[in-house]
């Protein structure tokens, strides 16, 4: 399904305009000089010098996106998982760098090992269920991804221990200070990194819609919070970003909170979007959306009516999840971004890397994105996930794995126990 | 069940006799041995000094621990709890710099704020299922609980991002480095804590055996590695440990393997340590232990020497299981010894902290204990419970996971399900 290009962007270009309005201090050093020392947008006038660089890398980025959204669930994930490695790539760089003078061979190793090991224990576990789904066909496979998974864990384990056994036989003295820094640098890296992504697959497969409303609303809120204060932008927010300000900071909240209404009308129609996806194929889609996508007519009430061309609405219950998940990408969201711009205070760094002109690193571009994509992924399970599902999921559970005498084994044994907590009652 | 307590023989199973040992085994907390030129334990001649002093807390601690495996399960939680706070203290305090702090008001709260938020969590999901089955009786109360469960991930998550934000806004100027440190420096600490105590817990409540077991190997590893060192020890091991030696090393392996197939005999008999406990009473336990503890009869083989006193001898097929947790605590768990080790040597600290006297803190008790834990978890969870969908797995979700309202849909449905096929075959 084709996004329109009219609707919003999602993610590339609002980088753009996040990109300018948090980041010109550093970037531009000598604007706030030239602009008679005061820091906001509004006053810049170099901006359209700066915008013309971003929209392009923006629109490549923008292209890049709907096709992948187009191609389908594994392509995102597979889009996820190549972002995640340019992160850690960065991140890991980033703390060489500022510790440039010390090198242990073979050091960073260690970091892809650790790396390597993280992913293959949470994609293993989010994607176990769906590799289960796609070889049902085959008998052998089956057995054997099965016994793979039964030891998933202790594989992992013991990856992972053998990854410290190597780390504490690397030890030299007067580098341990350093080599333990690295080392719970690394662990940091890795929890940021993959708590994130791994969320974010978990939602992607739930349906196309638990990504990309999330992320295109974040997106959105950098966008209206650009053009709020680009207009009307006086008071600043806070120390550690000195370009924003209150007025974006409201207005750009209002109009997330709007537009994730909107959005969710216009996403939720698409099969291709609100379809999860049970197994690893990269076919169409077909489903019962269920009723959380159904539209529904609500007339107005008669004196609005008038007024208006139209005489009702059609809301889907969706759109009302969707009115909590723009309130939280507009309020809570930005903290991720506070939280970026302090680290690189912190540790005097620019950018987290260099890889999107005029952009910075990925991980720049990604900041707000992580603490969103764990609060959907939380959100859904917490209130989206409709409580019948439970039972759903264990009968699921029942049909595959049972034979029929187990079936009904199982049924003579749960009457037998309601049978006694009904006499227990009495 | 009461143990039998020999006073720090080699075979005394239980925790902190071989803390003791351990203990002396170590260059940091002695230092005036090192007037000796030959550092082997084999040569130190003051170690009887310090012996009495460390005899003296053990008996203490192995009192009060023997006691507390006495009361039960929920017992041996708040011990693990309260151990995991005293961890926890020590270690915020160690990177604590006062002259930052006074600057900070309030950011120590914010560390114990993460813990606690941490420990909701951890908690909350670990015996979420055992609270649900204490409750049933209430309705109301059932209700109110199940209710409590279902919201607990977003409860923990908007404790945390509360957390988070109280974190951005209250970055000081000039301070950023040492906040952000802080905050990686809490968040690694909580991660090492938490992990452990809660694959603990998990053990524990799936069986004290599988708690008791793995803690004790630990203990009889350190004690047989400090006996044999004592008495064979010559060459040194690891630069990071200059008194541990290879002879140490391997002798104390054997020792734990042997002791493992033996200690695993003898605590298999007790159904208090056997049986899963499914709630949160306090009572006496009974079960069916399974095939797992049912002892099978093997005729002693024809080349045992004559004086071998059985001609039968009884194997639990537990004990094969110990032999593999015995290899563990022995080979790789005092990795985690060693890694503590660098990490002091990193930092230049003597101790953890000194809330024991004669041995140093909490966490220079259960270095080694961690590893352990959260391997025995694993292997648990890998090779011990069985695998394969059965019956009373899915029966124990149905019970464990749903509302009596859902098991009743269930129960239908299946009805319904079986119905189906019935009419479908015949």
């Amino acid at each position: 399904m084709r996004q329109k290009e009219q609707s919003p962007p999602p993610s590339p270009s609002t980088r753009l305009r996040h990109r300018k309005h948090t980041k010109s201090q550093e970037v531009f050093p000598d604007v706030s000089k030239l602009n008679g020392g005061s820091n906001l947008l509004v006053d810049d006038q170099n901006k359209y010098r700066s915008m013309w660089v971003r929209t392009l890398s923006s629109l490549w980025m923008l292209g890049g996106v709907i096709l992948i959204l187009y191609l389908g669930h594994l392509y995102i994930c597979a889009m996820v998982v190549i972002i995640q490695i340019l992160m850690a790539a960065e991140l890991f760089h980033l703390r060489r760098i500022v510790h440039e003078s010390k090198r242990l061979p073979g050091f960073w190793l260690i970091n892809w090992y650790f790396f390597f090991t993280a992913m293959l224990y949470v994609y293993g576990r989010i994607l176990r269920q769906h590799l289960v789904n796609t070889v049902t066909s085959d008998k052998f496979f089956y057995k054997l991804v099965n016994s793979l998974f039964k030891y998933h864990m202790v594989i992992c384990y013991f990856l992972y221990i053998a990854g410290v056994m190597w780390f504490i036989l690397t030890l030299k003295k007067r580098m341990y200070k350093y080599q333990f820094g690295q080392y719970a640098w690394t662990h940091m890296i890795l929890i940021v990194v993959f708590t994130q992504s791994s969320f974010t697959v978990a939602n992607i497969f739930e349906g196309i819609f638990w990504f990309i409303h999330p992320a295109s609303l974040i997106a959105i809120n950098d966008v209206a919070a650009y053009f709020f204060g680009f207009f009307f932008g006086r008071t600043p927010l806070i120390k550690l970003s000195p370009k924003k300000t209150w007025e974006g900071f409201i207005g750009g909240s209002f109009a997330t909170v709007l537009f994730a209404f909107m959005l969710a009308n216009i996403l939720g129609q698409f099969r291709w979007m609100t379809c999860p996806r049970k197994d690893l194929s990269t076919g169409w889609l077909h489903c019962d959306p269920g009723p959380l996508f159904k539209l529904e007519y609500y007339p107005f009430p008669n004196n609005i009516a008038q007024l208006l061309p139209w005489k009702g609405m059609w809301i889907s219950p969706v759109q009302w999840h969707a009115l909590w998940l723009g309130l939280f990408a507009s309020i809570i969201a930005p903290f991720g971004g506070f939280f970026a711009s302090g680290l690189k205070r912190a540790f005097k760094i620019k950018d987290f890397g260099d890889s999107i002109p005029g952009h910075g690193g990925f991980t720049d571009r990604m900041d707000c994105q992580m603490v969103m994509a764990i609060f959907a992924y939380i959100y859904f399970q917490s209130f989206v996930l409709a409580p019948g599902s439970s039972v759903e999921m264990i009968l699921d559970q029942i049909e595959r794995s049972l034979s029929h005498e187990e079936q009904q084994k199982l049924y003579a044994m749960l009457g037998q126990i309601f049978q006694d907590q009904k006499y227990g009652y009495l | 069940m009461d143990r039998d307590n020999g006073s720090g023989g080699p075979s005394t199973p239980s925790g902190p006799t071989a803390r003791l040992r351990r203990r002396k085994g170590s260059t940091e907390v002695a230092p005036e041995v090192e007037t000796n030129g030959d550092r082997l334990l084999f040569n130190d001649r003051n170690k009887y000094k310090s012996m009495l002093i460390r005899t003296y807390s053990t008996v203490w601690m192995i009192g009060g621990f023997v006691s507390i495996i006495y009361l039960g399960h929920l017992y041996i939680w708040a011990m693990v709890v309260v151990i995991q706070i005293f961890m926890a203290k020590e270690l915020f305090n160690l990177l604590r710099k006062a002259h930052e702090d006074r600057q900070l008001p309030g950011f120590r709260l914010l560390n114990w704020h993460f813990f606690f938020t941490v420990m909701l969590f951890v908690y909350g999901r670990i015996l979420s299922q055992r609270l649900v089955n204490t409750v049933t009786m209430d309705k109301f109360l059932y209700k109110l609980v199940g209710r409590l469960i279902k919201y607990h991930m977003v409860t923990c998550y908007f404790l945390y991002i509360a957390g988070f934000m109280w974190f951005i806004l209250t970055l000081k100027k000039k301070m950023y480095k040492y906040q952000f440190s802080q905050y990686a420096w809490t968040h690694m600490i909580l991660i090492v804590v938490f992990t452990q105590s809660a694959f603990t817990v998990a053990n524990i409540f799936e069986g004290i055996f599988w708690f008791l077991l793995p803690a004790s190997l630990i203990v009889i590893n350190d004690i047989a590695a400090y006996i044999f060192g004592f008495f064979f020890g010559r060459t040194p091991l690891i630069k990071l440990s200059p008194k541990k030696t290879w002879e140490g090393f391997i002798g104390a392996s054997f020792a734990t393997m042997i002791s493992a197939f033996v200690l695993a005999n003898i605590m298999g008999r007790f159904q208090w340590l056997t049986c899963p406990r499914k709630d949160l009473s306090t009572g006496w336990l009974e079960c069916d232990p399974g095939s797992l503890f049912k002892p099978e009869y093997y005729t002693v083989p024809q080349w045992f020497p004559e004086w071998f006193p059985w001609r039968e001898i009884s194997i639990l097929p537990v004990q094969w299981h110990a032999l593999c947790l015995g290899l563990f605590a022995s080979i790789i768990a005092p990795f985690g010894g060693f890694f503590a080790s660098g990490f002091k040597r990193a930092f230049k600290i003597k101790d953890f902290g000194d809330s024991i006297p004669g041995h140093g803190g909490i966490t220079d008790r259960m270095d080694c204990q961690m590893v352990m834990a959260v391997f025995a978890y694993i292997y648990h969870q890998s090779f011990i419970v069985p695998q394969s969908l059965s019956i009373e797995m899915i029966m124990d979700q149905i019970l464990m996971n749903l509302t009596f309202e859902e098991q009743r849909a269930l129960y239908t449905k299946l009805g319904q399900i079986i119905m189906e096929k019935q009419f479908g075959e015949s």
